[in-house]
């Protein structure tokens, strides 16, 4: 069998696809003859890092991904978990990091936009959305651009969608300074008995395509993601989709209305590689060969080749086999919602993946081969790490402890997000009962009279790059004990691992260590991950972003009138520390951000203390015992200390007489397993008894009073001066003179 | 009294709003798609919530407003029914012509989500007669465009006729509204459009029960 080719196929072509000599040969081995051009798209849409996860696959099946919860594990569109009464959370995080740094605004909107649909094109209405974000150092000159139009993009999307945005992370280093970051993550609920899989179901069914029309956009995308950038780069921005929150808005609520008429055997949103990857999918995954017409595509451009069409990731578009009994009733609800409704093909049973176009078959392709056969690497890894910790003496105590703290606290990496944050709508939806700016969002679950889900998103990447292993442990340790400090059981995780060019066996070495760290976090928290998302070549003329494996947790809470909050403590409450004494300055936001220095390793996680202590505090908030609670993270104790005092907008009084080491490792030190309680006076010597019966490391360290944050004999400072500095930084970096200039 | 909530695609806060509505009389408002050309005889309230109107390509609110459903509010606002809009809900009475005046881009060219204080100017509406005069109370508001602009005469008329229903306290104003006015009546006092959400502050959960009041009140369940 022989397609004619109109295209020459070169070997610039296919370099210019992304596909090396060997993969070609091995497309030529598979088919037997020369691609078409049609053919070689769709083959490299699917061989792609981004789709085909080449690099990663081998070592992403070592992670736990099961569990008693546990619905659906990764290889669907996002990961499901029973949170009972028949009720599930369907969630997931996916990067849109190369766009994004080519058209920050569109680029993180279809960022959102994608994640959304990955979650309701599983039945599940979305409720909460988070965005870790990261940039460049605040001083490169594309930084500013880069915030404000991401920021503005992520909100543009979502608060039109109508999802509150209720958590995140915004960073900066000048690592990222040619990579920016955009991870989205969403989380939706469905019932259990009503989730929606990809896996086509019988043969000669039609193959529907719904919502918006087929442009031009994004052609080229998910090989664009999986390629370093250079100079070029300007040239890459049609490579970019354009997003449209309100079609994706009349498409959930017509995909929902749908799925109630029980006309959906299978369905899939086009995302990365559009109508190539979700039909190929949907065959594939139900030992089906499916058949595509596309001259009953709805385009918005004329003249369109079936390249384009196969290629186009325009946005807000599913998908679906059909029950064909239900059809009047299907096309009807698009119609009301003003939504395009196309048979475009069928179901077969030969296994080919066949393209008609204008009366001439342009591509037919083994479509178990598109997915299975893709190439998977064994990849050339280092083992990464070993550095030395510092020790106590190599570094010198500030002169004044309240200005380092001050220092700290206004500082790019360790200000309030306020501003970013006040641009996401938090509240939509009238079910938040916790928004940025605390340790983790809390949402109430619709419908249910005290159930509620808590969302935290976490990575530590200088950690990661000083010690992949520890580093990759502790993203998800931090993740789950956000999720605790609220009261939160924590569930389960996505995870989405950004990093550099695998082919270098150093970036190779980051990948497999952070996920092993992850692994064995996850396994001994019993917190598995259930979806995710792998972004690699995250490098700019040879220079990779800082291994940055960001976690995105998902934790119950039973009953939300026993929760904690950053805030509410009163006046006279006794404050405690659970855990031990600080004393681990090395990798510290301290060091790097006061002092200038990255230096170290970074702190060790040890798995059992971190269970011991998180179940610990999770009872006492449940026993509601607890009037506030804080972890302890960048920026050690007095961070954690201040950010309290903050929230709360009350002094504290502490003494850390009684603590065993030097100020600056109590003080600043980023040991792992703490938080910090805040407990009414008359309770505070039960909470130690029934920590020192727990066997779980406490230490009573004053108590709530005045206006001042006090640590006797170290510093004495107003929390409105806390306040000043910690909520000015980020302002005045967005709205300086310079900034507009640069726009 | 029966309540009504009127649904456009693009609305986004129609499910906060049926909510508050549900929670607060007990029982669900009716909802009328925008295809519909009557609402029902029976209906006392009318509600646009908030969102973004097919989008808000175009001006805020300028095509809700003339799709078919917004004649029939119309028809009976001019015959007394209560009608409240509420941020996306409050663009598109302007652009209907139920009130004056008309909202621009927020003064920080940004979307801004915050808690405000509000000072109710107007105690004897129909909607605030749950609260004092001068009374401050606490609103969320979530929008990109609730810059209240009005000509001066139009301006001085509505403060004349003691339209201003809300105003933000200056400090809170998050917008940069003239005369901090954050939600207007027209001159007979049974349509109110608003830029913040009375109706995301309506229970202990979500932090505060303020908002409440103002919807008792349009529900009639308050003593006027």
């Amino acid at each position: 069998m022989t397609i004619p080719n109109t295209v020459p196929i070169t070997d610039e072509l296919i370099a210019a696809h992304g596909l090396k000599p060997d993969e070609y040969q091995r497309i030529l081995d598979l088919i037997g003859r020369e691609p078409t051009f049609t053919e070689l798209g769709i083959f490299s849409a699917m061989w792609n890092e981004h789709c085909s996860y080449k690099s990663s696959k081998k070592w992403l099946k070592t992670l736990p991904t099961t569990g008693p919860r546990v619905i659906q594990g990764p290889g669907e569109n996002a990961g499901v978990v029973d949170i009972g009464d028949g009720d599930c959370v369907v969630f997931k995080m996916e990067s849109h990091n190369h766009p994004s740094y080519i058209e920050p605004y569109q680029g993180a909107a279809t960022g959102v936009g994608g994640i959304l649909r990955d979650v309701f094109t599983m039945g599940a209405r979305p409720i909460a959305a988070m965005n870790a974000l990261r940039f460049g150092s605040p001083d490169h000159p594309k930084t500013r651009h880069l915030v404000s139009g991401v920021v503005a993009g992520v909100g543009g999307y979502g608060n039109s969608f109508g999802v509150p945005t209720v958590g995140g992370e915004v960073e900066f280093d000048p690592r990222y300074n040619g990579n920016c970051l955009v991870n989205a993550f969403a989380a939706g609920i469905a019932k259990t008995d009503a989730i929606f899989l990809s896996e086509a179901k019988g043969v000669g069914l039609p193959v529907v395509y719904l919502g918006a029309k087929t442009g031009r956009d994004g052609v080229g995308g998910a090989t664009m993601a999986s390629a370093e950038f250079d100079e070029s780069i300007e040239e890459k921005r049609p490579t970019v989709q354009v997003g449209d929150p309100f079609t994706e808005k009349c498409l959930l609520e017509a995909c929902l209305e749908l799925m109630q008429t029980g006309a959906v055997i299978a369905i899939q949103d086009m995302g990365a590689a559009g109508l190539t990857c979700s039909a190929v999918e949907m065959g594939a995954k139900g030992d089906l060969g499916i058949e595509l017409n596309l001259d009953h595509v709805p385009v918005r451009e004329e003249r369109m080749s079936a390249y384009e069409m196969m290629l186009s990731e325009s946005q807000e578009r599913m998908l679906m086999v059909l029950e064909p009994s239900k059809e009047e009733a299907a096309k009807a609800i698009f119609v009301k919602w003003g939504l395009d409704f196309a048979i475009v093909g069928k179901t077969t049973d030969d296994l080919r993946f066949r393209i008609l176009h204008q009366g001439e078959e342009v591509a037919n392709l083994p479509i178990k081969d598109l997915g299975d056969e893709a190439p998977e690497y064994d990849r050339e890894w280092r083992e990464i790490g070993g550095l030395s910790e510092i020790s106590h003496a190599d570094v010198d105590e500030p002169a004044d402890y309240g200005l380092s703290l001050l220092d700290l606290l206004a500082s790019p990496n360790n200000s309030s997000r306020r501003w970013v944050w006040e641009q996401y709508d938090t509240l939509i939806q009238g079910n938040s009962l916790q928004i940025p700016g605390g340790d983790a969002g809390v949402v109430r679950v619709d419908g249910h009279a005290t159930k509620a889900l808590a969302f935290s998103s976490d990575v530590t990447p200088r950690y990661v790059e000083a010690n992949p292993y520890e580093g990759g442990k502790q993203a998800v340790a931090e993740c789950w004990r956000n999720l605790t400090a609220v009261g939160a059981e924590p569930l389960a995780a996505t995870d989405n691992l950004n990093f550099g060019n695998p082919e270098r066996p150093e970036i190779m070495g980051q990948l497999v260590m952070a996920i092993q760290g992850i692994g064995e976090a996850c396994r001994a928290l019993d917190f598995p991950i259930v979806s995710g998302n792998v972004s690699l070549y995250n490098e700019t003329n040879g220079e990779a972003i800082l291994p940055t494996p960001t976690i995105g947790g998902v934790g119950l809470i039973p009953d939300w009138a026993h929760m904690a909050r950053i805030g509410g403590a009163r006046q006279g409450d006794a404050v405690i520390l659970i855990g031990g004494d600080g004393s681990h300055l090395g990798q510290s936001a301290w060091m790097r951000d006061c002092l200038g220095r990255s230096e170290g390793a970074p702190p060790p996680v040890d798995l059992m203390v971190e269970r011991r202590n998180g179940d610990f505090v999770r009872s006492a908030i449940r026993n509601d015992l607890v009037t506030s609670c804080h972890d302890i993270s960048s920026g050690g104790l007095a961070a954690t200390l201040a950010e309290m005092a903050m929230a709360s907008d009350l002094g504290m009084k502490i003494d850390l007489s009684a603590s065993h080491g030097p100020a600056h490792a109590l003080l600043f030190g980023e040991d792992q397993a703490r938080y910090v309680l805040t407990v009414p006076a008359d309770m505070a010597a039960y909470v130690a008894a029934s920590a020192e019966g727990a066997g779980v490391p406490f230490r009573l360290l004053g108590s709530m009073e005045g206006d001042s944050l006090k640590v006797a004999g170290l510093m004495t400072v107003a929390v409105s001066a806390l306040r000043t500095a910690h909520e000015s930084w980020f302002p005045s970096f967005m709205d300086s003179p310079a900034a507009l200039a640069a726009e | 009294m029966k309540a009504a909530v009127i649904l456009l695609p693009g609305l986004n806060r129609d499910r906060d709003m049926i909510a508050a509505l549900t929670k607060i009389s007990g029982r669900a408002p009716q909802t009328v798609w925008q295809t519909e050309t009557a609402i029902d005889d029976d209906i006392d309230l009318i509600v646009i919530p908030g969102g973004f109107s097919y989008g808000d390509y175009l001006r805020c609110g300028a095509i809700a407003a003339r799709m078919p459903v917004m004649r029939a509010v119309k028809e009976k606002a001019e015959q007394g029914t209560r009608v409240i809009g509420v941020c996306n809900g409050f663009q598109i009475l302007l652009e209907a012509g139920l009130l004056p005046g008309a909202l621009m881009r927020n003064a920080s060219l940004k979307f801004v989500c915050r808690e405000v204080k509000l000072e109710v100017a107007n105690a004897s509406t129909a909607f605030t007669s749950g609260y004092t005069k001068g009374q401050i109370i606490r609103c969320p508001v979530a929008h990109h465009d609730g810059n209240y602009f009005a000509d001066p005469d139009t301006l001085a008329d509505i403060e004349a006729s003691g339209q201003v229903a809300f105003r933000y306290t200056a400090d809170t104003n998050p917008n940069g509204s003239m005369n901090n006015i954050a939600g207007i009546v027209n001159k007979s006092g049974n349509v109110l459009g608003m830029m913040p959400h009375p109706e995301n502050l309506i229970e202990p959960a979500h932090g505060g029960t303020d908002g409440r009041a103002l919807f008792e009140a349009a529900l009639g369940l308050v003593d006027a």
